[in-house]
């Protein structure tokens, strides 16, 4: 042992410089875009493009933040991004909840229901939004938050399930049976031992659904228009024919960022939990 | 306090039969533990009590009441789990009154029966932790407790002890005694382990495939095993069982094995034997001992024995050595015997030993 343990402290000892080396490397990485985003959105339009950049401007503006959110009406995208995501959100996640527990515990449709589930990930958005456009259109969703609402619903609700009956399936089954035979209804011991205990996954889940809404694109072009268009469409405007709306772009991008950094910092605690999926102890 | 009454009782999952026909009647305030090796059905039947499982045919009645339907709220009983199931979202307190609460108590009144149940296992000062911060112990009490502060008709456990380890499994079977003495309820208590069983039980219902085997007082069970498998199952170190052939002879019986005729003792009852019925003769450790007198005494058996293996315990050692070529042991005093290859006389009780039809393996 004792010759052993030197040779293994050097070891450990070398190890720093390269995680710090890496660690940095990652960090510019993911960082350096988001400090180009800033720095753009706050330049004076002919700042964008020169050589060499401007590392920070000499006179920081907030232009092209007054004009993504008002000119482009980037505000009411913002405010309906809102509205459609959280709403989505909550429904997936309460319907995602019920479900996974269903499949979980009841083990309902056997294997096939759970697995026809996850098999709507497998379809290709672009092979379904002309049928969906077409009939929202006919029964008047088109251009509709609640259309919105649906459609996201539909479309994050898998994901919400599988995460959630992972974190069902793990979850011991006598905690709920304790309850059952402690008095309570079957409805009950659901709500009050199986949820509160799966609150870290829901939360999971929750977030996961969340941030594919707001960054979710493609259907929100097709399926609105004037009225319930989000965010993400906004983005279309800064690109014409004359240039693009690099300033706007970047600040309209770095608005859209803040509730979902939010979001990540309120659920950081949960998240955590929640992706360690079903690891809960007594 | 209620009696149970199970007539009939069958449960399939899909093609498997966990239960296959059991009809027990457990007498109010009784003591009874179920008991088997794995699979035997024994926890599917206490959890079909419970109202946690369907059974698939067969009534369960409780206090005169057929319960079948009912949901396990209404049944007014009370489960002990193996895994303690508490809920860790909830203080001690909480977790013991949670079923109380449940059921709509005001709040003075749980707090009040959650305060009796804590004194009664001395879990008070618990009371504000939380399930993870007890240790495995500590859990097994509250989870009781949390079964007796709603003062069921009956308790149900299932493998409450096996989490622990071995001392406060001791400690926790002494208390769980102490607990029926205390309140005298009907419990059915399921286990593995034959020590548990033999030490709580006023009857033990030994299980097999979805079978009762035998069921009884204890030391009725353990005396007058109705097959090799309750007399291999019930005692530690386990019954040796030798093959051999009845011998009868007017009105004497003897056992013949390969080189010795082993009597039996006058008067010992054997229904509808012939001679030479293969049989297998059931001695266990304690049914043997050193011989210390010149002639052995009437009912028993003397044999030179060589010592094979020797495993000593303490106060008592386990010596093996084979009779007729099969493997027997012997429970002895340690300094009756020193070491393996040594040869002794051994006395074997006829009068306790078990004999049973090798071919359906049942007590003769």
């Amino acid at each position: 042992m004792a010759a052993v343990a030197p040779a293994r402290r050097r070891k450990r000892r070398s190890l720093p410089i390269g995680r710090i080396l890496l660690l940095g490397f990652f960090l510019v990485f993911v960082l350096w875009p988001l400090y180009w985003m800033f720095n753009t959105s706050i330049k004076p339009s002919d700042d964008y493009l020169t050589v060499p950049p401007v590392w920070f401007p000499a006179e920081p503006t907030l232009v092209h933040y007054e004009a993504a959110l008002f000119t482009y009406r980037g505000l009411d995208g913002l405010i309906n991004s809102l509205i459609i995501s959280l709403s989505a959100t909550v429904l997936s996640a309460l319907f995602g909840t019920l479900m996974a527990y269903s499949l979980a515990r009841y083990n309902t449709g056997g294997r096939h229901l759970s697995f026809w589930v996850l098999s709507q990930r497998f379809l290709p958005p672009i092979g379904i939004v002309l049928p969906v456009f077409l009939i929202y259109r006919g029964v008047g969703l088109y251009d509709t938050h609640i259309g919105l609402i649906i459609a996201y619903t539909v479309f994050t609700l898998p994901v919400s399930v599988w995460m959630m009956f992972a974190y069902f399936r793990g979850m011991p089954k006598s905690m709920e049976e304790a309850a059952l035979v402690d008095g309570c209804t079957r409805w009950e011991a659901f709500w009050r031992v199986a949820v509160p205990l799966a609150a870290p996954g829901i939360v999971a889940a929750a977030v996961f659904a969340f941030i594919a809404c707001w960054t979710e694109f493609f259907f929100a072009l097709i399926l609105t228009s004037r009225t319930a268009f989000t965010l993400p469409t906004v983005f279309r405007a800064f690109i014409g024919f004359q240039g693009a709306q690099y300033g706007e772009a970047a600040a309209l991008a770095i608005v859209s960022l803040v509730p979902s950094i939010a979001l990540g910092v309120l659920a950081q605690r949960h998240l955590v939990r929640g992706l360690t999926l079903g690891a809960v102890r007594g | 306090m209620a009696e149970v009454r199970i007539t009939g009782l069958h449960k399939r999952y899909g093609a498997f039969h966990a239960v296959r026909g059991i009809d027990l009647h457990i007498r109010d305030g009784e003591f009874t533990v179920l008991v088997g090796p794995s699979g035997c059905g024994k926890s599917t039947l206490l959890r079909t009590i419970a109202g946690l499982e369907e059974s698939s045919q067969g009534t369960i009645e409780i206090g005169g009441e057929v319960v079948n339907d009912f949901r396990p709220r209404d049944r007014d009983v009370a489960m002990v789990f193996q895994d303690y199931a508490l809920y860790p979202h909830m203080s001690v307190a909480k977790n013991i009154g949670f079923g109380l609460k449940a059921r709509k108590m005001p709040k003075p009144e749980v707090e009040m029966r959650v305060a009796e149940a804590a004194r009664m296992l001395g879990i008070t000062p618990l009371l504000g932790r939380f399930p993870r911060q007890l240790s495995g112990g500590q859990r097994q009490r509250v989870a009781i407790g949390r079964a007796i502060v709603r003062n069921p008709r009956i308790f149900l456990f299932d493998e409450p002890l096996s989490n622990l380890d071995a001392q406060l499994r001791d400690e926790m079977r002494g208390e769980i005694k102490r607990l029926h003495q205390d309140i005298a309820t009907t419990m059915i208590y399921v286990t593995h382990d034959q020590i548990e069983a033999m030490t709580l039980a006023d009857r033990i219902v030994l299980m097999r495939d979805g079978l009762i085997e035998q069921q009884g007082a204890p030391l009725e069970l353990f005396e007058r095993p109705a097959s090799t498998f309750v007399a291999g199952f019930l005692g530690s170190p386990r019954m040796s069982f030798l093959p051999g052939t009845l011998a009868l002879e007017g009105s004497t019986a003897a056992i013949r094995l390969a080189d010795a005729l082993l009597p039996l003792a006058p008067g010992r009852g054997l229904q509808d034997v012939a001679d030479g019925q293969k049989v297998l003769l059931g001695l266990r450790p304690e049914h043997l001992t050193r011989a210390h007198t010149a002639t052995p005494a009437q009912g028993t058996f003397r044999y030179e024995a060589t010592i094979d293996l020797l495993q000593p315990t303490g106060s008592r050692s386990y010596a093996t050595f084979r009779l007729a070529g099969a493997p027997v042991m012997a429970e002895l005093q340690a300094h009756d015997v020193s070491r393996p290859g040594e040869k002794l006389a051994i006395d074997i009780n006829m009068k306790r030993a078990s004999i049973f039809d090798a071919t359906t393996e049942r007590a003769l």
